[in-house]
């Protein structure tokens, strides 16, 4: 299958998928005169399917989907976890330990680099930064349980 | 005239404090090193840092951020000539002639021409920003919801227009940055739309972390695992110095470029990029030897690159003016400046002179700043490109992570800049843009409350929006690009803007 077909696909049920929960989520629809909640949504969500309709339609030509290059996915999946982590012990650990822990891993284990060089640059970014924001640019970072 | 004088001397008092001088000198350090690093474009590099000026005056601010993009212009030439890597889509055309230059010796040459031609096009379209804006302020001053709704709405037709690569998935990409706009707290019911119980998402989703997540953290996942950039060509200090034939060559050029790229500022759409390849096409056609092009002619380095130097300034016009951004790069400026609480619109210019002027004036310092920056210390920065990317890359994280949870100290926004960034790899897999999405979220909420608001004006009738003259006008523009378009794809040609997608692939943006 194409790349643009599928897309299109893609957002035509997303398009339905948005009309569905404007419905069950009972936001008042109003009317053409009058607006409601779920009038600007709903029509946006209109456009969304009739754009993934149109794609769907006219873009069997293109570059097929089975060809595109996904070589760096582990990479992004590594990125990903890492930011993932960041989320949920930014502000259980609080801002230096986790982005030494983030930035050593990346370092470290996705990019296999010598563990003097992780723990230099680990350590130096994750309080570098947390000197400039912080304390010099008063931007308030978490703290973990210990105060660091 | 002696009232802009008078401003700009107001204007100068400002930007020549320490305090916002020192700043401008940050952004314009900053952008040129976002313009040398290849992967990380102009729109990447002030998303991630606008968490940054939180601490600051939005004078400060802006000044800072503004620098950035200029500056991200001059430095993006740099890799163009010296590795053939454009360190932004910009500087493509450069590359061409540039790479060429730098293979026959010239490599110093073509980086004097091209920051020389950059100071004159930066300065030069600066004054026509201090021209253009003010009056320009002055008509939307009487705008009301229905000019207001069409303008918008023109703003995401020209932006799709312009888009490199198929409008129908420009237009689709708005619909969805609209969709996304919706989400929160609906302004005239006070219904809560798709927040699912998550109370941050009550004031919508931020332009920060959408901004970031789909450009920068989307740009990370997909260089991460790409190979190092090749050796690097570095020029000598006495090796920069033109000769007397490249001086004259280049002359025409730049002033060409200069007006061709402030013009196509003013547009909305990637005006910088669009604007290089316009003027690289003119320089050809102009040309008394239009078979030196490709081979090291000195036109094809001084036209692009003053155009795209020139278009940044135009691109601040309707953002100053109407409050209305052409591009993804002036909305996270007025992101900027409504985090500061400054009101963007036509009363900005009568409400805030000093930030205005002082804006002005500071683009008048920076590009010396620039120039100084860029000539005599090119070969620092070139150094910067020997830092091993996966030394780079978790540095550069680090900055995401934090600028978008110091916007409201909120995890929720990691979160959001976490599916954001998916989002937008997945999208530069199957060739979409992902510009019109962020300014669809930014102008969603001003786009439904102007509809409604018109709707409440005219009883509910639509025929508004064709009684008022401007709001007509605005609209038949739109709906003379959208045919455009459908002619352009019945034809079935290859256009301007699928030659620009082409160059844009895999150099990122």
């Amino acid at each position: 299958m194409s790349v643009d077909r599928l897309s299109g696909i893609a957002l035509a049920v997303l398009g339905l998928l948005v009309l569905e929960e404007t419905v069950r989520q009972r936001l008042p629809l109003g009317s053409l005169a009058n607006p409601g909640p779920a009038y600007f949504p709903g029509v946006l969500a209109c456009l969304v399917l009739v754009a993934g309709v149109a794609l769907t339609l006219l873009g069997g030509s293109g570059p097929r989907f089975a060809s595109l290059q996904w070589s760096e996915w582990r990479h992004a999946l590594a990125i990903l976890a890492t930011i993932a982590f960041c989320a949920l012990a930014l502000e259980r650990l609080g801002y230096r330990l986790t982005m030494f822990a983030a930035l050593a891993f990346l370092i470290g284990y996705v990019e296999r680099k010598p563990l003097a060089a992780t723990v230099l640059l680990a350590a130096g970014l994750a309080l570098g930064t947390f000197a400039l924001f912080d304390t010099l640019l008063r931007v308030p970072l978490p703290r973990g349980p210990l105060g660091f | 005239m002696f009232e802009v004088i008078q401003n700009l001397g107001l204007g100068f008092s400002v930007a020549l404090s320490p305090a916002v001088l020192f700043y401008a000198f940050v952004g314009c350090v900053i952008g040129t090193l976002v313009g040398v690093l290849p992967g990380v474009g102009p729109l990447a590099g002030i998303s991630l840092l606008l968490p940054a000026t939180f601490g600051m005056d939005a004078t400060r601010a802006v000044v800072m951020l503004a620098g950035i993009y200029y500056g991200a212009m001059y430095g993006g030439s740099t890799t163009s000539i010296l590795m053939r890597i454009p360190g932004e889509a910009a500087s493509v055309m450069t590359c061409i002639d540039g790479y060429a230059m730098a293979r026959k010796g010239r490599a110093g040459a073509a980086l004097a021409i091209a920051g020389v031609g950059s100071y004159v096009a930066g300065t030069a379209s600066v004054v026509g920003l201090m021209v253009m804006a003010p009056p320009l302020a002055a008509i939307a001053l009487r705008f009301g919801p229905p000019e207001q709704l069409a303008l918008l709405l023109l703003g995401l037709l020209v932006l799709a227009y312009m888009s490199s690569g198929s409008m129908l998935k420009a237009l689709a990409m708005a619909a969805l940055g609209l969709l996304l706009g919706t989400i929160g707290i609906d302004q005239m019911t006070g219904y809560m739309r798709f927040a699912y119980g998550v109370v941050e998402l009550g004031d919508g989703l931020g332009v920060v972390p959408v901004a970031v997540g789909l450009f920068g953290v989307a740009e990370i996942l997909a260089t991460a695992g790409a190979p190092t950039p090749p050796a690097v060509v570095k020029p000598r200090l006495r090796e920069l110095l033109p000769s007397r034939r490249e001086w004259r060559d280049s002359a025409w050029p730049i002033a060409r470029g200069s007006v061709l790229g402030f013009l196509i500022g003013i547009l909305p759409g990637s005006a910088h990029i669009i604007a290089s390849f316009v003027s690289y096409a003119v320089e050809k056609r102009l040309s008394r030897r239009p078979q030196e092009f490709g081979h090291g002619a000195v036109a094809g380095v001084a036209g692009p690159e003053s155009a795209n130097n020139a278009a940044t300034s135009g691109a601040f016009v309707p953002m100053l003016a109407l409050g209305v951004p052409s591009g993804p790069i002036p909305v996270v400026m007025l992101a900027a400046l409504m985090v500061h609480g400054v009101a963007p619109g036509p009363l900005l210019i009568q409400n805030q002179p000093a930030l205005f002027w002082g804006f002005i004036a500071s683009m008048y310092v920076g590009n010396v700043m620039l120039l100084i920056l860029n000539l005599p210390l090119v070969g620092v920065f070139v150094n910067i490109l020997r830092v091993p990317y996966p030394y780079l890359y978790p540095a550069i994280l680090v900055f995401s992570i934090l600028g978008v949870y110091a916007v409201n100290s909120s995890v929720v926004d990691v979160w959001i800049m976490l599916i954001m960034g998916v989002l937008g790899y997945v999208l530069r897999k199957l060739d979409f843009e992902t510009a019109p999405i962020v300014l669809g979220v930014v102008l969603a909420p001003l786009i439904e409350l102007s509809l409604r608001q018109s709707l409440a004006m005219s009883d509910g009738r639509y025929s508004i929006f064709l009684e008022h003259k401007i709001a007509a006008l605005l609209l038949a523009v739109g709906l003379v690009l959208v045919l455009l378009n459908m002619y352009t794809f019945a034809r079935r040609g290859l256009d301007w803007r699928a030659r620009i997608a082409l160059a844009e692939k895999g150099e990122g943006s």
